[in-house]
């Protein structure tokens, strides 16, 4: 039988397995290459590559911000980003904003507020609000929460995140 | 997601060649939508063209006293670009209505424009949806329609184009540039959206081995009267149900030109002059959209107000003033 199906049947046409690509990201100061599928978001090269699990897995579809880093600077969803498309980039993720020994003012203000209860999404909060300091537009209550939309709190400790980023922005010069 | 090859464009002629060359290439800037819809499996690209490199970048001033918004613009730096906060803030407006502060980093200006309609059906694959697989029916017109169209719907398709921006780049009369294997052409803005018709799969007149270049915004810019009015289920990061961009411009106590634009009830920004009559007299709601009859009629009436007093809605505190 098998045979029957191999005489008469044409090899079908297939795709070749794309080759794996060849980056070179700075991660958190560090300089990383990586060989990654095309199809490996950021998320994933951070997460399962270089064993970077602070940066959480919510929806994987740009709606939680869980997943949020910077990259050159800006905040940005990596669940939607492609890996291959970040070659040379600068990425900060929540393993890299503490300085010296010593925690980012957000991270500090997080835990002097009481900015979460699970902490699922505090990194992807954290991140994205190092983001919003550093676009320098929100100055009201107000501005903070229509420019944190972007991150879902299912814990909703919406009220001491907005104190917590309140303090940190305070503390900044 | 499937697995798909990835390449690089090098320059725009290259862009166009690599897409013209193989029909099951799409090409990548912001990614926001696409690779949503890739996991999805509604798109399933064998290829990516990643244009993200290319030099669409800047927002340059045109000859006729307009701007040149470049393809690769992110909506985040266009919303916050000095010039379009002075002189287009309608734009600016529509702009950070929509998304999350992180997807507008991302999303491209020509991205904004190709983006798909969120019904939910188009990303359910287990049901039938003519704009995902044509000629297999619409679910929505007998289904969940909360979100959709009450005017320019067809018996194919009632679904919504989502986007905020456009809606302020159909009110400002925005001319789109488009290059393709025979050279460049611009689309004004009212035509380059389609409405379903029979169809539904066709969102826009951009031929499939066209890139989009850049967005012109014309000189006159309503900087002094505008509004853009966005209603929807919670007050940050959703669709619209209803959104209006309104602009006018007055000479004394007359008004000179007015422009009105509705999101969130058609396949295209809706540009109508009469829009309050049409809607009193067009609009076709559907089982659980009726609703945004009445919910456009006031926005319309709201926004312009806003724009006529000169207090643009804001988008941040949205309270009504």
């Amino acid at each position: 039988m098998a045979d029957i199906i191999t005489a008469t049947q044409p090899p079908r046409e297939t795709i070749a397995a794309p080759a794996k690509i060849s980056i070179s990201v700075t991660v958190n100061g560090l300089r990383r290459q990586l060989n990654v599928a095309p199809w490996t978001t950021l998320l994933d090269a951070l997460r399962d590559h270089l064993d970077l699990t602070g940066t959480k897995k919510g929806c994987d579809h740009g709606q939680c911000g869980a997943c949020t880093v910077l990259v050159d600077g800006r905040r940005i969803n990596s669940c939607l980003t492609l890996a291959v498309m970040k070659d040379g980039a600068d990425i900060t993720t929540i393993e890299g904003l503490a300085a010296d020994g010593a925690l980012h003012p957000l991270q500090q203000a997080f835990i002097d507020h009481d900015a979460f209860q699970c902490g699922y999404c505090t990194p992807g909060q954290i991140c994205s609000a190092a983001g919003m300091i550093a676009e320098g537009k929100a100055k009201t209550p107000d501005e903070i929460r229509e420019l944190m939309s972007g991150n879902i709190c299912r814990c909703a400790a919406y009220p001491n995140i907005v104190a917590a980023i309140q303090q940190a922005m305070g503390a900044k010069p | 997601m499937i697995n798909f090859q990835y390449a690089r464009a090098s320059d725009v002629s290259d862009a166009v060649r690599q897409i013209a060359a193989d029909p099951e290439a799409k090409f990548i800037a912001g990614g926001t939508n696409l690779l949503d819809l890739m996991k999805e499996d509604v798109e399933r690209p064998t290829r990516l063209i990643d244009i993200s490199g290319l030099p669409l970048k800047t927002v340059e001033e045109t000859k006729d006293g307009g701007l040149r918004i470049g393809a690769l613009v992110p909506n985040s730096d266009l919303a916050w670009h000095p010039k379009i906060e002075q002189r287009y803030p309608l734009l600016s407006s529509a702009i950070l209505a929509g998304a999350s502060a992180q997807l507008r980093n991302m999303a491209s200006t020509g991205g904004n424009l190709l983006q798909r309609t969120r019904c939910y059906y188009f990303y359910d694959t287990a049901t039938p949806c003519n704009k995902r697989e044509p000629g297999s029916g619409c679910s929505a017109i007998d289904g969940v329609n909360r979100m959709h169209a009450i005017l320019g719907t067809s018996d194919f398709c009632i679904a919504v184009h989502p986007s905020d921006m456009c809606v302020a780049l159909a009110a400002l009369e925005a001319k789109v540039h488009v290059v393709g294997p025979s050279g460049e052409r611009v689309i004004a803005f009212a035509d380059f959206h389609r409405l379903p018709g029979y169809t539904p799969h066709r969102d826009s007149d951009l031929n499939s081995d066209e890139i989009i270049t850049a967005v012109e915004l014309p000189a006159q810019g309503f900087a002094t009267n505008y509004s853009y009015l966005k209603i929807r289920d919670r007050l940050s990061y959703a669709f619209a149900l209803v959104s209006v961009a309104a602009a006018l411009e007055f000479d004394g106590d007359s008004i000179k030109d007015a422009r009105l634009t509705l999101g969130g009830v058609a396949h295209k920004p809706w540009r109508d002059p009469a829009a309050e009559a049409a809607l009193l007299s067009n609009a076709k709601g559907f089982a659980h959209n009726t609703f945004k009859i009445d919910l456009a009629r006031r926005a319309i009436v709201r926004a312009l107000t806003q724009a006529a007093n000169g207090t643009p809605q804001s988008q941040s505190s949205k309270k009504i003033r």
